[in-house]
């Protein structure tokens, strides 16, 4: 199935675990640090939380001629301790490598959250999938800043559902 | 100059993965039947083919610079300028390559970004040859937070090993980017152990332990831990690993010291040699 991002009302009811998913539009990067960050600024986040999605990642820098470095996923894992207070304070959508914890998957099923699993390693494949990156908030954190990205085919596959389905 | 030469190797290393670990991605893919996992396998691939073909890493996690040193018998080089040459060659690569810098300076408090991916993480041993090796690993912190050591007992045994190894893998599941490349070192003390995983790791994809049981060990490993069943990506199937390799060292009556190295299929490596001072 194809996701638009940001995506409307019942945009993620249809999606099951398993599924394929091709991703377009706008999303939102961040990390460990940013992470960290985010979890003392629920009531006021640098991006609104309802309608986008997180995806975990830190480019390297972008060659001349390029809009990004390379631009695969991080292991989702180490954001566990914060991913479920940022489901509780309205984000759904989830992108990353590798699987999360129990907590993590209970957040999904209560407030409804997806986890979409991206292809580990594939970090110069992600960048031609980018259309166009910059830095929103937290510059001094370098390959770990804020990003907003545009982004067209961008491939993933849907490890957790809102409906608490699970492919792992 | 050394420093070239290395620079050189560790451009092409963050983009080209070294012949034998892209053959054995690309063997996985052809006997691998999950469905999943085959769309992990051939993504790939066709990330390998993008990076190969352009001028953007394998991966964003260019690693941290790992160099394994290996000393011709007679090497009249001061290791002060092997060290300063090894430096520069890697600072060069990291800036002309566009290397992400993921090096901080103090692992706790600062954590402010050293701007250059140095320090290398250096070892030295004295070899018995005429040529002096140097060896690199790009190493990928996902697979790295797997890395792991286990103290058991000494009379545990091969089972003993095999059963610490496959406990190791089993709680890095999906997380460091399967099929992995695993070195395991066996012996020594704690730290030895470590150094000696990471020794196995550097070791060529298709280079076996030349102790005939070693070499059964690493075979027993390979599909032990294929059979766990946790697969390219984490996402099932047959291709958990493509290769081991252990490293061994003596040890103390009290003990067994097993480590654990575990890196991505983005296994990136660079080898140069020198020999009487000319690089080789």
């Amino acid at each position: 199935m194809r996701l638009e991002l940001p995506y409307g009302k019942n945009a993620l009811e249809n999606m099951r675990a398993g599924d394929e998913v091709i991703i377009s539009g706008r999303m939102y990067v961040g990390r460990d640090q940013v992470h960290k960050r985010l979890v003392t600024c629920l009531d006021n986040p640098p991006f609104p939380f309802e309608g986008n999605a997180v995806y975990y990642m830190g480019p390297s820098p972008a060659p001349d001629g390029y809009v990004t470095g390379a631009a695969g996923p991080t292991t989702s894992a180490r954001m566990d301790p914060y991913s479920p207070l940022l489901l509780e304070a309205g984000l759904r959508v989830m992108i990353g490598k590798g699987p999360r914890s129990a907590a993590v998957q209970e957040a999904c099923i209560r407030f409804h959250g997806v986890y979409l699993y991206t292809y580990g390693g594939c970090g110069a494949l992600y960048a031609s999938c980018i259309k166009s990156s910059r830095i929103i908030a937290y510059r001094e954190l370098g390959p770990e800043a804020l990003l907003e990205l545009e982004v067209e085919d961008f491939p993933s596959i849907c490890l957790y559902d809102a409906h608490g389905g699970r492919l792992i | 100059m050394l420093r070239d030469r290395i620079e050189k190797e560790l451009m092409k290393a963050v983009r080209i993965l070294p012949p034998d670990c892209e053959a054995l991605i690309r063997k996985a893919y052809e006997r691998e039947e999950n469905v999943y996992a085959r769309k992990v396998l051939s993504h790939i691939i066709e990330n390998i083919r993008i990076a190969g073909e352009g001028r953007l890493p394998l991966c964003q996690d260019c690693g941290m610079f790992y160099c394994y040193v290996t000393l011709a018998e007679n090497c009249r080089i001061p290791l002060s300028v092997l060290e300063n040459e090894i430096n520069l060659g890697c600072a060069g690569a990291a800036q002309k390559a566009f290397y992400r810098r993921s090096v901080v300076d103090d692992p706790v408090y600062d954590r402010n970004n050293t701007g250059t991916n140095l320090p290398v993480i250096i070892n030295w041993e004295r070899g018995r040859g005429d040529e002096t090796e140097i060896a690199f690993l790009l190493k990928g912190f996902g697979s790295e937070n797997c890395s792991s050591v286990r103290m058991i007992r000494p009379t545990d045994g091969e089972d003993g090993v095999v059963s610490a190894v496959l406990d190791m893998v089993r709680a890095a599941g999906g997380k460091p980017c399967p099929p992995m490349f695993l070195g395991v070192g066996v012996g020594g003390t704690m730290d030895k152990a470590a150094i000696l995983s990471k020794k196995a790791l550097i070791r060529k994809a298709d280079e076996h332990n030349k102790d005939e049981r070693y070499m059964r060990l690493e075979e027993r490993l390979l599909s032990e831990v294929n059979g766990l069943g946790i697969g390219a990506g984490g996402l099932g199937g047959n291709n958990t690993c493509l290769s081991v390799a252990i490293e061994t060292y003596p040890t103390h009556i009290a003990g067994l010291p097993v480590a654990l190295s575990v890196n991505c299929w983005v296994d990136r490596k660079a080898f140069i040699s020198i020999r009487d001072e000319e690089v080789l």
